[in-house]
């Protein structure tokens, strides 16, 4: 009988003991915010475009951790989603065509004698890449702009197009220039 | 764990070198352009000059469409530390600048100054350095910039970033191994100019101030070893070292490890295991540039490859279109089904896009190959794991995994098999049976590598900027909230001090507005037969613009919002107020 008291003793104890433990661990130790949701973010392509149906790259990050698809960002494209495949542990799926199709990296570009100066596409723009003034030409900071389109339809005048950038030799990509031969041979071997 | 210094002065004076892991043994097809000595090109009639022919950031233009230059004129300053001027090759007229067909692999178009020469060859004054020995340091490295001088032996690193070292320094190691089938345009500069070849090493010497200077050459150059042997003999110092054939021994790391057995780090430099390398070009570059004050304008290529009936070395001038090359070299159209131009060897280098690719300062050699020569690159076939390509590479890496992953676009994983360690020698591609271009899968990977880490970084920026901007927005925001607060707090103190005059005020005008919208009404029931809508929209306007002036007035006086009676109207006559 004692024993039995002894054994129940010892044990409320170590719980008491650990439960403490833990519970100052859990005051000490809090992580302030998702650090699940600040990975995703780093992987996402920040142009803060909106094509996922969320409004900016943070929002989607926080809805692919509640579970939500991570085939929704056509800028990041297919490196994206399998990177986010890789730190969520789901299978990587094919871009989904209803947010948009992967394209080539494109910048905006102003047409400059026919802007306006309404500074429409300075509000709308997500990073600042708009400079300008009320009833002054604006123009774009090409390296700052992500490409993100949400500049073009605010413009009263459509005077901002999406241009294509061009490759430079320090940032070709050795693309072939025939058909690739010679695929890996493994399903051959059966 | 490497040798030290004194065992490594005593294994050279012996002749007893280290080895590089691999390697290969291509045949060496030197004797087809080195029986020459090598010649000088007449003036050409038009050249093309790229603003950037090193690696490293571009120069600023000092030349612009029309003008007129001389003989060494620089055409772009070096603001940035890591760019280096170009310079006018020939006197003449600059016609034109402008996108050219560029000497990289790729030929997209670069900024090039395009010069039509008059003939004449005026050089600019040249002002040589009298007494190089009596210059300072950073003197002598701020001339070889301003010659626009950057490696030749094929990287094309800035030459004055080299030399501006503070580390220390045991060995000054010139490169005259050249070890690339079919190349011999060091082999010809040094049989033919080893003494001003001696010069620029003077000239580093008394800037680096190394321990020992090693000058090594590959053995089956016994002639350009020789030349070099005379020139070096009085100097205590200086150890001419003659190497042992091997593919890529002329490798900056390769030789390191052969002459004194220590590795490069990764993502290292030679300057890490005390070493510094030049090329012998570089070095008879630096001579012209401080001895003669003449800037970098010409280099010597070599002609070679059967598709060539007279194979030979050249002086020619950086911007040298190849066309004029291949007709100075006798270009044998029949040899070649199909025309292919290689800039470069056998080994390393790519073919041309175009006959109006300019010569640069790294371009060694020009190689028109018959088509029996060299394999066709379309050949490949699938891999079937001999491994000889691992058993070849000089790096010690295992090019197979690293073809698979590149292949595969597995990017992190060929970073974690050492990717960017890969020279990109082409040993592997050489020996593989089935033809496979290992190289450029490699390359592709990297530029994929590369790419994707800059555009993180733009990601990165992009957030950076997103999130600025929305705590502005937010600051923005909260101030003007904050603004608004205080202002109704304010109406609220004034009212509650005098508010039984502002009440009445108000109740006032919005009696006297009503009784006139009455009145208004009536009016226009008594004469229903006045349809004119421009006249009625007059006495609208009026009567709302009186109602507004009103309220206008009450709200300055007291701030008090409108009454609940009239919403619409007073918003509208705000409105009209202040479009009116």
């Amino acid at each position: 009988m004692t024993l039995t008291v002894f054994a129940l003793a010892a044990i409320a104890l170590l719980a008491l003991i650990f439960g403490a433990l833990l519970g100052f661990a859990a005051i000490r130790f809090k992580v302030e915010g998702d650090p699940l949701v600040d990975q995703i973010d780093a992987i996402l392509p920040q142009t803060q475009c909106g094509q996922c149906g969320y409004p900016g790259c943070k929002p989607y990050a926080e809805a692919i951790a509640n579970g939500d698809d991570i085939n929704k960002c056509p800028p990041g494209g297919e490196s994206t989603i399998k990177e986010l495949s890789a730190l969520m542990g789901v299978e990587a799926k094919p871009l989904d065509a209803a947010h948009g199709v992967e394209d080539v990296k494109k910048v905006a570009f102003i047409r400059e004698d026919e802007c306006i100066g309404c500074t429409k596409c300075i509000q709308a723009c997500p990073v600042d890449a708009i400079l300008g003034a009320a009833k002054q030409m604006h123009t774009i900071l090409i390296d700052e702009c992500t490409g993100c389109d949400l500049c073009v339809d605010p413009c009263p005048v459509d005077c901002i197009d999406m241009v294509p950038v061009d490759v430079d030799s320090s940032h070709w990509e050795w693309k072939f220039n025939k058909v690739p031969v010679g695929d890996i041979p493994i399903r051959q071997m059966s | 764990m490497f040798a030290n210094y004194d065992k490594i002065i005593e294994r050279i004076s012996l002749n007893q070198l280290w080895d590089f892991p691999g390697g290969v043994h291509p045949p060496q097809q030197k004797t087809l352009s080195n029986q020459a000595s090598i010649e000088h090109l007449q003036v050409e009639k038009t050249y093309y000059v790229p603003v950037k022919q090193h690696i490293g950031l571009e120069g600023k233009l000092l030349v612009s469409e029309g003008d007129k230059v001389l003989k060494g004129q620089t055409l772009t300053t070096s603001e940035a530390p890591f760019s280096v001027p170009v310079h006018a090759p020939t006197s003449g007229t600059v016609t034109k600048i402008a996108n050219h067909v560029s000497a990289h692999p790729s030929g997209i178009p670069e900024l090039t100054v395009i010069i039509d020469a008059d003939g004449q060859d005026t050089w600019i004054e040249l002002d040589p350095v009298p007494d190089y020995a009596k210059a300072s340091k950073s003197e002598l490295i701020e001339r070889i910039c301003d010659a626009g001088i950057s490696g030749m032996g094929g990287a094309g690193f800035p030459t004055h970033i080299k030399t501006n070292n503070s580390k220390p320094l045991e060995f000054l190691i010139i490169n005259g191994i050249e070890c690339e089938p079919y190349i011999s345009s060091d082999d010809r500069l040094m049989r033919e100019h080893a003494w001003q070849i001696r010069q620029g090493i003077d000239i580093l010497v008394h800037i680096l101030q190394p321990k020992q200077v090693i000058v090594a050459v590959e053995d089956n150059k016994p002639e350009a070893l020789e030349t070099m042997s005379i020139a070096c003999q009085q100097k205590i110092n200086y150890q001419v070292v003659s190497v042992p054939t091997k593919y890529p021994a002329g490798g900056e790391k390769q030789l390191i490890q052969v002459l004194t057995s220590r590795e490069v780090p990764a993502n290292g430099l030679p300057i890490d295991v005390a070493c510094i390398m030049y090329n012998v070009a570089t070095c008879y570059a630096i001579a012209d540039a401080i001895v003669e004050g003449k800037p970098l304008i010409e280099r010597v290529v070599t002609l070679t490859g059967q598709g060539f009936k007279s194979p030979k070395n050249v002086w020619a001038r950086l911007g040298t279109p190849i066309q004029s090359l291949l007709i100075y070299g006798d270009y044998d159209e029949s040899q070649q089904s199909s025309p292919r131009f290689i800039m470069g060897g056998p080994m390393m280098g790519f073919t041309m896009t175009s006959v109006l690719t300019p010569i640069v300062k790294i371009s060694n050699c020009i190689l028109v190959p018959a088509d029996d020569e060299l394999p066709n690159p379309e050949d490949e076939r699938a891999c079937i794991r001999c491994s000889a390509c691992s058993d070849v590479c000089p790096a010690s890496l295992l090019p197979q995994q690293l073809f698979w992953y590149s292949k595969a676009k597995e990017l992190e994983k060929a970073e974690e098999y050492n990717l960017f360690d890969c020279i990109e020698c082409g040993a592997c591609a050489y020996v593989c049976p089935s033809e496979i271009p290992l190289v450029h899968y490699y390359r592709q990977a990297k530029a994929d590598i590369r790419n994707q880490k800059e555009e993180k970084e733009k990601s990165d920026k992009a957030k950076i900027r997103f999130e600025a901007r929305k705590a502005r927005l937010l600051k923005e925001k909260e101030h003007r909230e904050e603004k608004h607060r205080l202002a109704a707090e304010a109406r609220k103190a004034s009212l509650s001090t005098d508010g039984g005059g502002a009440k009445d005020k108000i109740a006032a005008a919005l009696a006297r507005a009503k009784a006139k919208k009455e009145a208004f009404a009536k009016q226009a029931s008594n004469a229903p037969h006045m349809t004119d809508s421009a006249e009625s929209e007059k006495t609208k306007a009026v009567s709302v613009s009186e109602i507004s002036t009103e309220v206008a007035v009450s709200q300055t006086a007291q701030g008090a919002s409108p009454a609940k009676d009239g919403p619409e109207d007073d918003t509208a006559a705000n409105k009209e107020t202040t479009e009116l």
